[in-house]
């Protein structure tokens, strides 16, 4: 009975993100258009753009090949298998013993890498640029999220998530260390940067110099465009749903929970990531695009918190016991 | 909340606000992170003495936070009001690199403090590392920074582990000793103050590499 229940709560968690997402994305916008003084197109707007981009005929550049042709996919069926495997509404997935922390992050980097070998491929000179940019960028990202989800899962003694998350949602007060907060501390730069947020990519931009993942997309149109930004969505989804529920994971459905502790869980990740989106929003409007140059200090700094949150943990986890 | 709760949390904080120390280079935020620093060197003694329920080192907690949280960082700013351009721009090591350097030196601080914790594994002792990594720290800040100022904070960071160190490894500190130590640091603060300023008006600026001649 758990197993069929387990199966449906990741049914169910797998489509509120793929509805959810770009009503996220909305949100966010909706956030900062009224923080800068501006009406806003609504928190259905993404939707509505992505309505309209795949009512459009498909077109594919001269002279790309296939790899051009199935980043999108690629990029969109990474984010959705990596959100069978996140505990977003329920810890009690079936698919939570194939993979752990490490091969989210894993799948996440597949869907980069598709993304930025797209962006080779048209071989026009923004493409080039941004893929290079984007991968400069994810193998400095790469090692302090490595380093936090060691932080995070030395606690729990294991780098299962479905383990990580149900250690500190049984035991709230003794999951409050400064290890926590460290590693809190690198998963939101890390959330950050993987996210193409400010200050380390503009996703609102379409200046050539400042352009990170725009430039990679910008060969792309119709259905295919759609797909892109369909996928960007649910990853930011995710990764804000990830650092929610590592820190602070409570409302979330156990293995045993019925419907209604599933409900609860969808309410409660839901308030959780309009929050922290809500916040993410509201401090991009007081913050400007990073020097592509200076990028690497705040990476190596987040890096040097993931590594003083494993060296901490290692003496707490001595002091607890 | 437990007290080994507030002293986990002050030694994670004394060693965070050392990272945000030398990742920053607004010299306005170095001395209000610095502040920071001082309420959780503060910490571990008020901490310690609720604790043990000891007067004597409840008083000295209270004195050392006041001090570090609030009289170093006003001497500091006061120094900071008149500098024309108030940021580190060309440190010797670039941010980046000095990160890194500062990880390290956190492996460096835990490998050699392995001994006192062994000799008596408290909460108190197994904070130590930490106080050691903010006083190896603090010495790297003290060698890489141009400015003069920037030095200072590098010292007081110096200065603020070996507090901590002191208070995590001892049963208390003596008052008048610590008492002592806090007026010298408080003497060195100020004698740089007034070099800094007497460097202003003589060179216009305080970067240390200028001062290459010795004149009468």
């Amino acid at each position: 009975m758990t197993a069929v229940m387990g199966a449906a709560g990741v049914v169910v968690q797998v489509a509120a993100i793929a509805t959810g997402a770009p009503v996220l994305v909305g949100v966010m916008r909706q956030v900062r258009a009224r923080l800068e003084g501006r009406r806003g197109p609504g928190i259905a707007q993404p939707w509505r753009e992505m309505r309209k981009l795949f009512g459009k005929e498909s077109i594919r550049p001269e002279g790309t090949t296939l790899v051009f042709a199935l980043a999108p996919a690629v990029l969109a069926g990474s984010a959705l298998v990596a959100s069978t495997l996140i505990p977003v509404a329920t810890t009690g997935s079936p698919l939570d013993s194939v993979g752990d922390l490490f091969a989210v992050i894993g799948l996440l980097l597949l869907g980069s890498v598709a993304l930025a070998l797209a962006g080779l491929d048209t071989g026009t000179a923004f493409g080039g640029m941004g893929a290079s940019r984007a991968m400069t960028i994810g193998a400095l990202v790469e090692p302090s999220a490595l380093l936090a989800v060691f932080a995070v899962s030395i606690p729990a003694h294991s780098s299962n998530l479905g383990a990580i998350v149900t250690a500190v949602a049984s035991h709230p007060a003794r999951s409050a260390t400064p290890a926590a907060a460290l590693a809190c501390a690198a998963m939101a730069i890390v959330v950050i940067a993987e996210s193409g947020r400010l200050p380390v990519d503009n996703p609102a931009t379409h200046l050539e110099v400042t352009m990170v993942h725009e430039a990679m997309t910008l060969e792309y149109a119709g259905p295919q465009l759609g797909l892109l930004e369909w996928a960007a969505s649910i990853r930011l989804t995710l990764l804000l749903a990830l650092l929610a529920n590592l820190f602070l994971p409570f409302g979330i459905a156990t293995a045993h929970a019925g419907l209604a502790g599933l409900g609860l869980g969808l309410v409660a990740i839901a308030a959780k990531v309009v929050v922290l989106a809500s916040l993410l929003a509201g401090a991009e409007v007081f913050l400007a695009k990073l020097r592509l140059f200076r990028v690497p200090e705040l990476l190596a700094g987040s890096f040097l918190i993931g590594l003083l949150a494993v060296v901490v943990s290692s003496f707490l986890t001595a002091t607890t016991k | 909340m437990s007290y080994v709760t507030v002293l986990d949390f002050a030694a994670g904080g004394l060693l965070l606000c050392s990272v945000l120390l030398v990742w920053r280079r607004d010299l306005t935020a170095m001395v209000r992170w610095l502040s920071a620093q001082g309420v959780a060197v503060g910490a571990i003694p008020v901490s310690l003495a609720l604790h043990r329920d000891d007067r004597a080192l409840l008083a000295v907690g209270i004195g050392v936070l006041v001090f570090r949280a609030v009289v170093l960082p006003r001497v500091l700013a006061r120094v900071l009001r008149g500098e024309p351009e108030p940021r580190e721009a060309q440190p010797l090591v670039n941010t980046s690199a000095s990160l890194l350097a500062v990880a390290v030196l956190t492996l460096l601080a835990d490998a050699v403090s392995q001994p006192i914790v062994r000799l008596d594994p408290t909460p108190a002792t197994q904070a130590v590392p930490l106080a050691v990594a903010v006083v190896l720290t603090g010495v790297f800040m003290l060698v890489t920074r141009r400015r003069a100022l920037s030095q200072v904070v590098g010292f007081v960071m110096l200065d603020n582990g070996i507090a901590a160190a002191a208070f995590l490894t001892t049963a208390g500190v003596p008052l008048i000793v610590e008492f002592g130590a806090s007026i010298d640091v408080l003497l060195a603060v100020l004698v740089l103050q007034i070099l800094t300023a007497r460097m202003r008006v003589k060179f216009g600026g305080t970067d240390v590499d200028e001062l290459r001649e010795l004149r009468d």
